[in-house]
């Protein structure tokens, strides 16, 4: 096993980032797809239908539509700060995925690359810096724009982005006690072996409440439903993004979901195991996604016998042969070894980003002030006293 | 690479640390502040020291500075009106800022000879486990007594803010 040379250390490098980039784009567009699909089957109706099968292509009209808007700039802002504005929230919103690991060490034609970015020794402190960075461009968006909607919702989204940093943090700390390390894929690989040893299930103290308080504070963070109270539009028009549009406003609206995408995987890697199957391989976790996608495959070509309408006796066998398709790729062994850690980590941050989905579709909005009591009178103790109990039973551990 | 990364981020930081004090406003002030901060802890990634440079960035990027901002937000701070300087400033300022920087130089000549150089990434204890060793063991009392100094800071914001509320 040779180690790979200066050059081809690049070259895989602009791979990966070229790749990483292609799917996180994708991932953002379809994200919101998703969202609206979920929540209209929530709400009892359709959803995005028209533009393309099922609205399929609705992001890709979306994205067309923002780019070719007339970009506005109101002469009543401040226009250096206006313009850095939604360039700081995109930046600091995609930065993060630099340093989170989607899978072990792999080996592609002899070179060993980690199915990671950047392995950096303190990741989770990169990921916290990076975030608490992201305040400044929904804050000074919202005072540049020198409305005062925008202003109030500014101020709102810094004050509670500050305030719930704190339990965030403290419930970040107590699975890294556990895992006595501040490296993501060694956290993760440290919590190898199946359910039972994710740090979520795992003693001294299981972090269930840890991670109730991660998800909740990670709500906040992200300004999202129950806690969008920075962009409330009965109270405040759009909030801190009332006065942008075009491209501009687009930005705003891609940090917010890369912000999920991130919360949902440091989630996936504190608490959930990260790539980590459920259980271990020799009691067969690697024929799951090829039990899952055969038997979707299996259900869409029953389907296509039986069509309900004229055109499912095309589109069920086409559905229902490219999933048998993917069920054999997972077979093959030579793919299996990044195939599978990617499936893991993708199903978990995927759970937790439906549930985001899911919350937003059933839980109604909260007043101001309960937010900032909510933060300070319950959550923050409630991770203080998490930390605490942790932090002794590790310290007790022999 | 690492001395052009050290001269660029170096001259970001003076930059923005003139700008500081030349911008008028606070909002841009602020904003200037927070690149000096940004630029420090680079330049303490470039000396080796990754978790310091983290925690600059959390702590005085990400909270101060939020804070700073928030503040001036929430007052909604105009912009400061530029006052004529008096005799004395135009007269002495000059003279006095030269006399100034020679001393700083005369010291540091003085204080840290040039036989031991500065490596980039040569420092090798600022990791982790390292930082918390020595907060915890050596230096634990200076600690202790520093975070009940921000304590006291805290009650007496408070106990002010109460006052004005009566």
């Amino acid at each position: 096993m040779h180690l790979p040379s200066v050059d081809s250390f690049i070259v895989i490098t602009v791979i990966k980032v070229v790749v990483v980039f292609a799917v996180l784009m994708t991932v953002l567009a379809y994200l919101q797809w998703v969202e609206r699909k979920v929540i209209a089957h929530i709400q009892v109706r359709p959803g995005p239908y028209r533009v393309g099968p099922h609205g399929l292509l609705q992001p890709l009209a979306d994205v067309i539509k923002l780019i070719t808007k007339e970009d506005l700039v109101p002469p009543h802002v401040n226009k250096p700060l206006y313009i850095l504005a939604p360039f700081l929230a995109i930046t600091m919103a995609l930065l993060s995925i630099a340093v989170i690991p989607f899978g072990p060490k792999i080996t592609v034609d002899g070179y060993q690359t980690y199915m990671q970015l950047t392995d950096l020794n303190i990741g989770v402190l990169f990921i916290l810096a990076v975030s608490s960075m992201g305040v400044y461009g929904i804050a000074l968006a919202g005072w540049s724009s020198n409305n005062k909607y925008s202003l109030l919702g500014g101020l709102r989204s810094s004050a509670q982005m500050v305030s719930y940093e704190l339990p965030l943090s403290l419930a970040i700390t107590a699975p890294l006690l556990i895992s006595n390390t501040l490296d993501l894929r060694v956290l993760v690989e440290r919590q190898a072996g199946g359910m039972w040893h994710w740090n979520i299930l795992h003693g001294p103290f299981p972090q269930i409440f840890g991670f109730l308080i991660f998800m909740i504070a990670g709500f906040a963070e992200t300004n999202r439903i129950p806690f969008d109270l920075p962009e409330a539009e009965n109270e405040l028009v759009a909030g801190f993004h009332t006065e942008y549009s075009s491209m501009k406003f687009a930005s705003f609206f891609m940090a917010e979901y890369a912000n999920m995408i991130t919360v949902s995987c440091m989630a996936t890697l504190l608490f959930l195991g990260g790539w980590v199957a459920p259980w271990p391989a020799e009691y067969g976790s690697s024929f799951v996604p090829v039990a899952i996608f055969a038997v979707a495959g299996v259900v869409a070509l029953y389907h296509g016998m039986n069509p309900a309408r004229r055109r499912d006796r095309l589109t069920f066998p086409a559905v229902g042969v490219i999933f048998l398709l993917i069920a054999a790729v997972f077979l093959l062994p030579m793919v299996q070894q990044w195939l599978l850690p990617l499936f893991w980590f993708c199903a978990k941050t995927g759970a937790i980003l439906f549930v985001y989905i899911w919350i937003r579709g059933t839980l109604p909005r909260f007043r101001y002030d309960q937010l900032m009591s909510f933060a300070w009178k319950f959550l923050f103790p409630v991770a203080m006293l998490n930390l605490l109990v942790t932090g002794f039973l590790v310290a007790l551990r022999p | 690479m690492d001395v052009i990364l050290f001269l660029v981020f170096a001259i970001l930081a003076v930059v923005c640390a003139i700008n500081v004090v030349v911008q008028t406003h606070p909002i841009s002030s602020a904003i200037s502040l927070v690149g000096v901060m940004g630029s420090l802890a680079v330049l303490y990634l470039l000396l080796g020291a990754e978790f310091l440079a983290a925690a600059q960035v959390i702590v005085y990027a990400g909270a101060v500075m939020v804070l700073f901002v928030f503040v001036i937000m929430l007052l909604n701070a105009g912009k400061e009106g530029k006052k004529g300087h008096s005799l004395m400033v135009q007269l002495l300022g000059v003279p006095l800022f030269v006399a100034f920087l020679a001393l700083m130089v005369f010291f540091v000549q003085r204080l840290f000879p040039t036989t031991t150089m500065v490596h980039f990434g040569g420092f090798t204890g600022g990791g982790v486990r390292e930082i918390g060793r020595a907060l915890f063991t050596t230096y634990l009392l200076p600690f202790e007594v520093t975070s009940i100094l921000v304590l006291i800071a805290i009650l007496g914001a408070i106990v002010l803010a109460r006052k004005e509320m009566d």
